[in-house]
């Protein structure tokens, strides 16, 4: 399966020991928008219309909105978690922008706003928080393990990296049935830390699988910042070592992200091979509604990254481009607001599953053993309908 | 029919069902061109080409999360663990991933297409590393099948049954059987069906019931036993998750008894489940206490393998005490 020619190994020679700095490596960053919207000197844009921008932008909104609302109701107890996007915007948003709809998403969690991108509903994301009956996942997992087959976007598992050489396997399935699509694969700096990150880089990189390595190097893996997770320059590296084309972006930046996943898919496509991708960005909110970040850093360092704020930066680059005005992004924002919160109150009161679909999908057919259980536990809940309320009334 | 060890049945099964799915992939730890260290999969990188039959790294969490991404886009992938005993590191992606990735997304994706075949079991003295029964672990994991042959025709039935089966299999093979069981094989494609056990050999005062290698070692134990005028029913229980309870229950029914052998230690072993089922079904019928003959709760050891081992004479002085209960 691979290609001889992708394995080198250096035949330079020499006769005094000679270590290779583990910090040798010097990995630039690329950097595009400036923080007042302009572009920098000599900055290549990537390839952009107003359609797409503003697409882009409305993604932003949407997801701004969203994380704080549902934080809001996780905060009244009306969903049980939730985490949010916010600071990451620009490396979710601008990433999913470059891709085409048949490539495969495969996220950690923290990607609701690429599933947006795609299409998912205001009304598909309160079902899933909700689990309830209309809910894609059939109220299985907890808020925010979003999946969506029909968008290509595969659902979100709990345990760290395991998607990692999943998105090497759904690549090289991709090459094999001669699609020119790829799977991108989103993960944290914390992420790369598991074996499931070197087993699936290296196998992506030996077997020629068209992935991208979208990593959100974003801070802080839960409390742990980026200083005790690895040694050595950044994520990129681990690219390299794996003989990876590799690039560092600024992640906050909206045309960065945009411009190398543009570039970054062309080439998966046309090599196949895998490329890595490590986006400088910063987790603006806590790792999850049950975690508080005030325990572990400043409101100093959360200040000076505010001033770093994707969404802003690329706001302001809309307005100068003459695409957005103020008072259409107030009127975005008020929308998206209401919406929001009216789809809650629909969300909320559609019920949960039916109970039979409690043993549906463990095998592809209930087993007889299952069946028994379920009947069992009918039986006992007939028997005592006012302790299993969420039941009541249902069949 | 041809005559065939178990390693050339599921060489044949392999090639079969590649033959039948252009989807198939087949990988794992030296199984291109060398054909993997038992041979299992000689030839089939020749016949299929290098993008279809290759070798991986050696990092059994990515041959089973590539496995997963290659079975959730709709390939066919079969994964070699090179032994059960190194199937660890890959337990996350097996127990978190294959076994949930249906369930969790409401059947949006599954990983349905998935076999993973793993060599298992001791007696080829390979000590703890090399010898380990290690499907406890699987079958107390919902969304797993997990199956076992005991011969070349069944080897060749069952795999064939597990590659089309649209849920994921862990397919163990005894190793000590690999060469050692010889027997005639259907030569073109055939299945021999999931979740049902078989009748090895009928009988009318004790069942006797294994999968895998220990199946010889009842039937030699039931030799004995019949010397000494019991006559044991013995079953191969063949698939374990999800099991054949009916066929086991009936036959218990009928005799009255019930011994489960395996080689896997006896704390926590899959015999444990089979005895609680069996005395929920059957307990007005026992004339004994359901009795298992297994492994000793150590790590799988070198030189005292022999003592270890749940063998026929163990199983024989098993039958008599059951009888004599």
């Amino acid at each position: 399966m691979t290609d001889a020619t992708r394995s080198k190994q250096s035949q330079r020679v020499e006769h005094r020991v000679n270590f290779i700095d583990g910090n040798a490596l010097d990995i630039p960053i690329l950097k595009i928008l400036q923080a007042d919207g302009t572009t920098y000197d000599g900055a290549v844009e990537p390839i952009i219309d107003k359609t797409l921008a503003l697409k882009i932008y409305d993604t932003c909104v949407f997801t701004r909105v969203l994380d704080d609302r549902m934080l809001g109701a996780q905060r009244q107890g009306r969903i049980s978690f939730y985490m949010t996007c916010t600071g990451e915007e620009a490396s979710v948003i601008g990433s999913a922008a470059a891709l085409d709809d048949g490539d495969v998403i495969l996220a950690q969690y923290r990607e609701h706003a690429a599933l947006r991108y795609r299409g998912f509903t205001t009304e598909q994301f309160m079902n899933q928080m909700f689990s309830n009956e209309l809910d894609l996942g059939k109220g299985r997992q907890m808020p925010i393990h979003y999946g969506c087959n029909a968008l290509n976007y595969q659902t979100i598992s709990s345990p760290l990296a395991t998607q990692i050489p999943q998105a090497t396997g759904v690549g090289y399935a991709l090459k094999m049935q001669g699609k020119r699509n790829l799977a991108i694969c989103y993960f944290g700096e914390g992420a790369a830390s598991e074996g499931d990150f070197h087993a699936g880089l290296n196998m992506a990189a030996v077997s020629g699988a068209p992935v991208i390595f979208f990593c959100r190097n974003n801070g802080y893996a839960i409390s742990t910042p980026t200083e005790e997770q690895y040694a050595g320059d950044g994520i990129a590296s681990r690219g390299v070592g794996y003989g990876m084309h590799t690039i560092r972006i600024d992640g906050n930046d909206m045309l960065a992200v945009l411009a190398a996943t543009q570039q970054a898919r062309a080439y998966a496509i046309e090599h196949h091979a895998p490329v890595l991708i490590e986006a400088m960005t910063y987790r603006l909110g806590a790792h999850s509604s049950s975690d508080d970040p005030s325990g572990y850093r400043s409101r100093e360092e959360e200040g000076q990254w505010r001033e770093h704020d994707p969404v802003q930066r690329f706001k302001l680059w809309l307005v100068n481009k003459g695409w957005l005005t103020e008072a259409e992004d107030t009127q975005l924002y008020q929308d998206y607001r209401e919406e929001i919160l009216a789809q809650v109150k629909v969300a909320e009161k559609i019920p949960a599953p039916a109970l039979e679909q409690l043993i549906e999908d463990v095998l592809d057919t209930p087993t007889p053993a299952l069946k028994q259980q379920l009947a069992q536990l009918k039986q006992h809940i007939s028997q005592y309908p006012k302790s299993y309320p969420k039941l009541s009334g249902r069949g | 029919m041809a005559k065939m060890n178990m390693l050339q049945a599921i060489n044949d099964a392999l090639r079969i069902a590649m033959q039948a799915d252009p989807n198939m992939l087949v990988f794992g730890e030296d199984v291109g061109h060398f054909g993997g260290v038992f041979r299992a999969t000689s030839g089939l990188q020749e016949t299929f080409g290098r993008e279809r039959c290759f070798n991986t790294p050696l990092t059994e969490q990515g041959i089973a999360g590539f496995a997963n991404g290659l079975a959730s886009a709709g390939m066919t992938p079969v994964a070699e663990i090179q032994f059960a005993d190194y199937i660890f590191p890959a337990f996350d992606q097996i127990v978190n991933e294959s076994a949930k990735f249906r369930y969790r997304s409401g059947n949006e994706f599954n990983v349905g297409g998935l076999t993973f075949r793993t060599p298992y079991g001791g007696g080829i003295a390979g000590g703890h590393y090399h010898s380990q029964s290690p499907e406890a672990y699987f079958t107390g994991t919902p969304g797993l099948k997990v199956v076992v042959p005991r011969n070349p025709e069944q080897a060749k039935g069952l795999l064939l049954a597990a590659i089309r089966d649209p849920n994921p299999v862990i397919f163990f093979e005894p190793k000590k059987l690999y060469r050692a069981s010889v027997g005639e094989v259907p030569e073109g494609d055939y299945q021999t069906p999931l979740s049902r056990a078989e009748i090895v050999k009928s009988g009318e005062h004790i069942t006797v019931l294994a999968w895998g290698a220990q199946v010889d070692v009842l039937m030699d134990a039931a030799k004995m036993a019949e010397k000494e005028g019991i006559s044991c029913e013995v079953i191969d229980l063949r698939t374990l998750a999800p099991w054949d309870v009916e066929t086991v229950a009936e036959s218990v029914r009928k005799t009255g008894r019930l011994l489960i052998n395996h080689e896997a230690p006896l704390t926590g072993g899959f015999a444990g489940e089979v005895a609680a089922t069996i005395q929920q079904e059957c307990f007005l019928y026992l004339e004994s206490p359901i009795s298992r003959v297994c492994g000793l709760d150590t790590p799988y050891p070198l030189c005292h393998e022999k003592e270890y081992m749940p063998d026929a004479l163990k199983t024989f002085e098993a039958i008599k005490a059951s009888i004599n209960y």
